[in-house]
C-alpha cells in the first residue's frame, strides 16, 4: 500500500445504489484499506461532506473519483463535470456509468409513453380526473408546488465528461472492486481510455468452455429460452442454445451467472475492442447459429443485445416522428 | 392569503428529486406540508416485451440495496404466469435466499442509518452521524465484526443467486442452481454468525437507546407518531412471513379489516396520482380516498416492519418471538404507531430472518435435485413478497408464450408515501413555531421519515441512506431569507 493516503471520491449519479453496496460488501476487508485512502466525498451514501464542498476543493486536488450511474437530470452532469475538474482520474464506475445501464431501455420509449404507463395504463392506478404531474401546479389556489424537469433521455457519462477508466458490471463484484482498488493504490493502471479489467472474457474464466472439455464446437441448431430444458451444468450453454453473451463481455466477475446455470447478459461490458457491445453481440450470436430462421427465434433482441448499453451504442434513442 | 414557503430538497438523484416543501401561516406556524417525490423510470413500460423470465434479473436494478425484493417479487409473479408452484426444493432455497437478504439489508440499514441517530445522538455534528461516525463510536473491532457477520448473509446471496448484487437464479416454478451438501453445511455455519449478529444487534438497540431516558421519550413519545392502518404479511400461524403468506390490513385500533391474495390487492389498494408529485399516493380502496390524514378515519395504511409486527400476532422463531414481546411490553399497547418502532422492528426480524435460515439449512432436502417445473401456456401473473421495506407487489400479464405486455408494481416506499408526508408535517409542525425556524428542523425532519427507511431508490430511484436536505426560507414577499443546507 502507498504510503501517502489516496485522496478518493465518490459519486452517485444516475444510480440504483447498487455499486455503492458493492463498495459496502467489501466489508471487513475495507476496515483494513480505508487507513489507505482519505475519502474526500461519498455522497450521497457514506460521507456527509457536501456537493459545495466538492465544488470548493482546488482543482486536480482528488486523486481518484468514482461516477456510478448514469446521466438523466442536469444535476447528474453538473456534479459529473465537477468530479472531472477536481479529480486526476475519473472512473465510470458500473454499467450505467459506462454505458448508461439497464435504466437506457427507457431510451426505446418516449417520455409520453412511459407517462401513459404509469398513471394510466397501470391496473391499480387511481386517476379520476386524468391527470399527469404536472412540473408546476398551485394547489388548493394556495400551495405553489413545483417539480424539476428531467432529460428526455439516458446518457452515460462519457457523454458529458472525459472518462480517464472504465469498470463493467452491473453492478462490479466486491472483488473486483477492491481489484481496482489496490490497482489503484498501487497505480498500476492501464493506459487511459481503457476498462480497468482482466481483458477475458466470460468464456475465458467460464468452466463450461468447450475448450476446457476438448468438446468439438458445432453451430448452435435451436435457440432455447431459460425456461426451457434443463441445461447440462457442464456444457457450454451457448452449444445448448442459450443465448448467452459471454464470449462479447468482459469476464472480471469470474463467469458469475454462468455457474448458476444462467446465460450471461452482458452486464461486465464489452470485451477490449469493441465499440459497440449490441452490434458485437449480435453479429457474434448470428455467426454460431446454424440457419437464419433461428434469428426470429430470439424473444426481444434489443433488450436482450442492448440490454445494459443502448444509450452508448449507435442506435441512442426513439426519436418522436414529426 | 399570502403563505411563507419553505423547500426542503433532499438531494436530486435519478430522475428527479424527492422535496419538502412546507407552508407558513401569517402567524409563521405551519399551514401545510408536502413530500413530493420526482422519478418515472418507466420500469412498468420498458419490461413490456421481454420474456418474463429475464424479469427477474431486470427490474432488481430498480434498487442495488433492495438487491433481491424486485427479483424475487417478480420471479413470483413468474410462477403466477405459468400457473406453476415452486417445486418444494426450489421454494426453500428462495426462502433461504430470500432470508439472507433480510439479514443484510436490515443490517445495512440498522448500521448506516438507524443507529447512528442515536450512537452518535440525534444532534450530533451530521458530519459524525454516519456509518464512519458509527465504527468511530463503537470502534474499529466491533465495527468489523458487524461488517464480517453481515457478509455471512452476501455470501449466501452470490452462492445462491449467482451475483451478490442483482441475482440471476430465478426461474419461474424453480430455482436454476441446486445446491450441494458442502454449500448446505457453509450455509448452516454462516446462519450462526447471522444469529449472533440478531442478537448483537439486539443488544446495541437496548444498551444504547433503552437505557437512555431521552431516547426512550423519543421512541415512545408523540412527535414521532403517525396514527395509520397498517399491512403486513402473516403466515397460517398469524406470525410474520416475509417470503410467502397472507396480507393482512388492521385498522389504527389493530383489528382486522381484511386479508387478501395474489390478484386480490386490487380491490383493497388504489394509488391515486397527484399533480405535485411523479410518486402516486396509495390508500386503502375500501375507506375510499380521504387525503393526507392520519386518525381513526384514515384510508392510508403503512408498511413495513414495525406494521409486520402490528399485523402479526407474534414471530415464527424463539428468539425473535422472545424479543417482539419485550418490544411491545415497552410500549403498553398494540398497534405500536411510533415511527421510531421501525428501527426496534428491523432488529427483531434480522433476528428471525437468520433464524429461519438456520432452520432451513437443518433440512437435508435442501439438496434434492428438483428445482424446476414443467410449464404450461403463460397468462397472468402477481407476486407479492414482504421487501424488508414492507409489502410489494409485481403484476404482470403476458402473451401464451410468456411475453409481458402489461405490468404494474407498487413498492414498498410508495405504500408509505402518504404516512410519510404526515410525518414530516408533524415533525415540522413541531419545530417551526411563530416563524421560528430551528436549526434543528433538519434533523429532526430527517429523524421523521428515515425510519421508513425511504426506498426512493425503488419509489423514485434515489438512495435511501442519508438524504442531504436543503430547507430554502422565503419572506412573505417571496425573498429568499435564509437557506439551510446539510449537502
Amino acid at each position: 500500500m502507498a504510503d501517502k493516503k489516496l485522496r478518493l471520491a465518490v459519486l452517485m449519479a444516475g444510480a440504483c445504489g447498487g455499486c455503492d453496496m458493492a463498495i459496502v460488501d467489501i466489508s471487513e476487508t475495507l476496515v483494513d484499506v480505508l487507513p489507505s485512502l482519505e475519502v474526500v466525498f461519498w455522497a450521497p451514501t457514506v460521507a456527509d461532506v457536501k456537493y459545495k464542498d466538492l465544488e470548493a476543493m482546488p482543482d486536480k486536488s482528488v486523486d481518484v473519483g468514482l461516477i456510478s450511474g448514469m446521466i438523466r437530470l442536469d444535476e447528474h452532469e453538473h456534479m459529473s463535470k465537477v468530479m472531472r475538474a477536481k479529480c486526476n482520474v475519473v472512473v465510470a464506475y458500473g454499467a450505467c456509468a459506462a454505458m448508461g445501464g439497464i435504466p437506457g431501455m427507457a431510451n426505446m420509449h418516449t417520455k409520453e409513453d412511459i407517462f401513459q404507463t404509469a398513471y394510466f395504463d397501470t391496473f391499480s392506478t387511481d386517476n379520476p380526473d386524468g391527470i399527469t404531474p404536472q412540473p408546476h401546479y398551485l394547489m388548493d389556489g394556495k400551495y405553489d408546488l413545483t417539480l424539476p424537469e428531467f432529460y428526455p433521455y439516458v446518457r452515460p457519462i462519457q457523454s458529458v465528461i472525459d472518462v480517464d477508466y472504465f469498470i463493467g458490471g452491473c453492478p462490479p463484484h466486491h472483488s473486483v472492486v477492491l481489484n481496482a482498488l489496490v490497482a489503484i493504490l498501487k497505480g498500476e493502471l492501464p493506459p487511459k481510455g481503457s476498462w480497468i479489467t482482466n481483458g477475458k472474457a466470460v468464456c475465458d474464466v467460464c468452466p463450461r468452455n468447450p475448450r476446457n472439455t476438448d468438446e468439438k464446437r458445432e453451430l448452435v441448431k435451436e435457440v432455447r429460452r431459460t425456461i426451457e430444458g434443463d441445461p447440462d451444468e457442464n456444457k457450454c450453454l451457448l452449444q445448448q442454445g442459450y443465448m448467452c453473451l459471454g464470449p462479447i463481455t468482459q469476464g472480471d466477475c469470474g463467469a458469475l451467472c454462468t455457474k448458476v446455470n444462467i446465460p450471461c447478459a452482458g452486464c461486465g461490458g464489452p470485451i477490449p475492442g469493441v465499440k459497440d457491445f449490441g452490434l458485437r453481440a449480435i453479429s457474434a450470436i448470428a455467426s454460431i447459429l446454424d440457419n437464419e430462421e433461428l434469428v426470429e427465434q430470439i424473444p426481444s433482441p434489443v433488450k436482450l443485445f442492448y440490454r445494459y448499453s443502448l444509450p452508448s451504442s449507435m442506435l441512442g434513442k426513439k426519436v418522436k416522428k414529426a | 392569503m399570502a403563505l411563507t414557503k419553505i423547500e426542503i430538497n433532499p438531494m436530486t438523484r435519478l430522475e428527479g428529486h424527492g422535496k419538502i416543501s412546507i407552508f407558513l401561516d401569517e402567524k409563521g406556524n405551519v399551514d401545510n406540508a408536502f413530500f413530493q417525490v420526482v422519478e418515472l423510470r418507466g420500469y412498468e413500460r420498458f419490461v413490456q416485451g421481454m420474456p418474463i423470465e429475464e424479469v427477474p434479473r431486470t427490474v432488481s436494478t430498480i434498487c442495488g440495496v433492495c438487491r433481491a425484493v424486485h427479483f424475487t417479487a417478480s420471479m413470483k409473479a413468474s410462477d403466477g404466469v405459468y400457473n406453476v408452484e415452486p417445486t418444494p426444493t426450489a421454494r426453500k432455497i428462495r426462502e433461504l435466499f430470500f432470508n439472507a437478504h433480510y439479514v443484510e439489508d436490515h443490517a445495512a440499514i440498522l448500521y448506516a442509518l438507524g443507529f447512528p441517530d442515536f450512537v452518535v445522538g440525534p444532534t450530533a455534528n451530521p458530519a459524525e452521524r454516519n456509518l464512519i461516525g458509527l465504527v468511530n463510536a463503537v470502534g474499529a473491532e466491533t465495527g468489523k465484526l458487524v461488517l464480517k457477520k453481515r457478509y455471512a448473509a452476501v455470501k449466501i446471496l452470490e452462492m445462491l443467486g449467482g451475483k451478490p448484487i442483482h441475482p440471476v437464479a430465478a426461474l419461474p416454478g424453480g430455482w436454476s442452481k441446486r445446491v450441494t451438501q458442502e454449500e448446505r453445511k457453509e450455509i448452516m455455519a454462516l446462519a450462526e454468525e447471522m444469529v449472533e449478529l440478531g442478537q448483537l444487534t439486539l443488544k446495541i438497540f437496548e444498551d444504547v437507546v433503552l437505557k437512555n431516558p431521552e431516547y426512550v421519550k423519543l421512541v415512545t413519545g408523540d412527535v414521532y407518531k403517525v396514527v395509520t392502518n397498517y399491512l403486513g404479511s402473516v403466515d397460517e400461524n398469524d406470525k410474520v412471513a416475509f417470503y410467502d403468506g397472507t396480507q393482512k390490513f388492521v385498522d389504527t385500533n389493530g383489528k382486522e379489516i381484511a386479508r387478501f391474495k395474489g390478484k386480490e390487492y386490487l380491490n383493497y389498494i388504489s394509488e391515486r396520482v397527484l399533480p405535485w408529485s411523479y410518486l402516486k399516493m396509495p390508500y386503502l380502496k375500501q375507506k375510499g380516498w380521504k387525503g393526507v390524514v392520519d386518525g381513526p378515519d384514515t384510508s392510508l395504511y403503512s408498511v413495513g416492519p414495525l406494521p409486520r409486527l402490528n399485523v402479526a400476532s407474534g414471530m415464527p422463531t424463539p428468539l425473535a418471538q422472545q424479543a417482539y414481546e419485550k418490544m411491545f411490553d415497552v410500549f403498553g399497547h398494540k398497534p405500536v404507531h411510533n415511527i421510531m418502532g421501525y428501527h426496534w422492528a428491523r432488529a427483531i426480524e434480522l433476528l428471525c430472518a437468520a433464524e429461519n435460515i438456520r432452520e432451513i439449512a437443518k433440512d437435508e432436502s435442501l439438496c434434492n435435485p428438483d428445482v424446476r417445473s414443467k410449464l404450461g401456456p403463460a397468462s397472468e401473473g402477481v407476486g407479492i413478497v414482504e421487501a424488508p421495506r414492507g409489502t410489494l407487489i409485481h403484476h404482470y400479464i403476458t402473451d401464451e408464450k410468456g411475453i409481458v405486455e402489461k405490468a404494474n408494481l407498487i413498492v414498498a416506499t410508495t405504500h408509505n408515501k402518504g404516512p410519510i408526508n404526515i410525518a414530516v408535517k408533524r415533525a415540522a409542525q413541531n419545530f417551526i413555531k411563530n416563524g421560528v425556524v430551528n436549526e434543528g428542523l433538519l434533523n429532526m425532519v430527517e429523524l421523521a421519515y428515515r425510519p421508513y427507511d425511504l426506498c426512493l431508490a425503488c419509489a423514485t430511484h434515489a438512495l435511501p441512506g442519508h438524504d442531504p436536505l436543503q430547507i430554502d426560507i422565503y419572506d412573505c414577499d417571496g425573498k429568499l431569507y435564509k437557506t439551510l443546507k446539510n449537502f
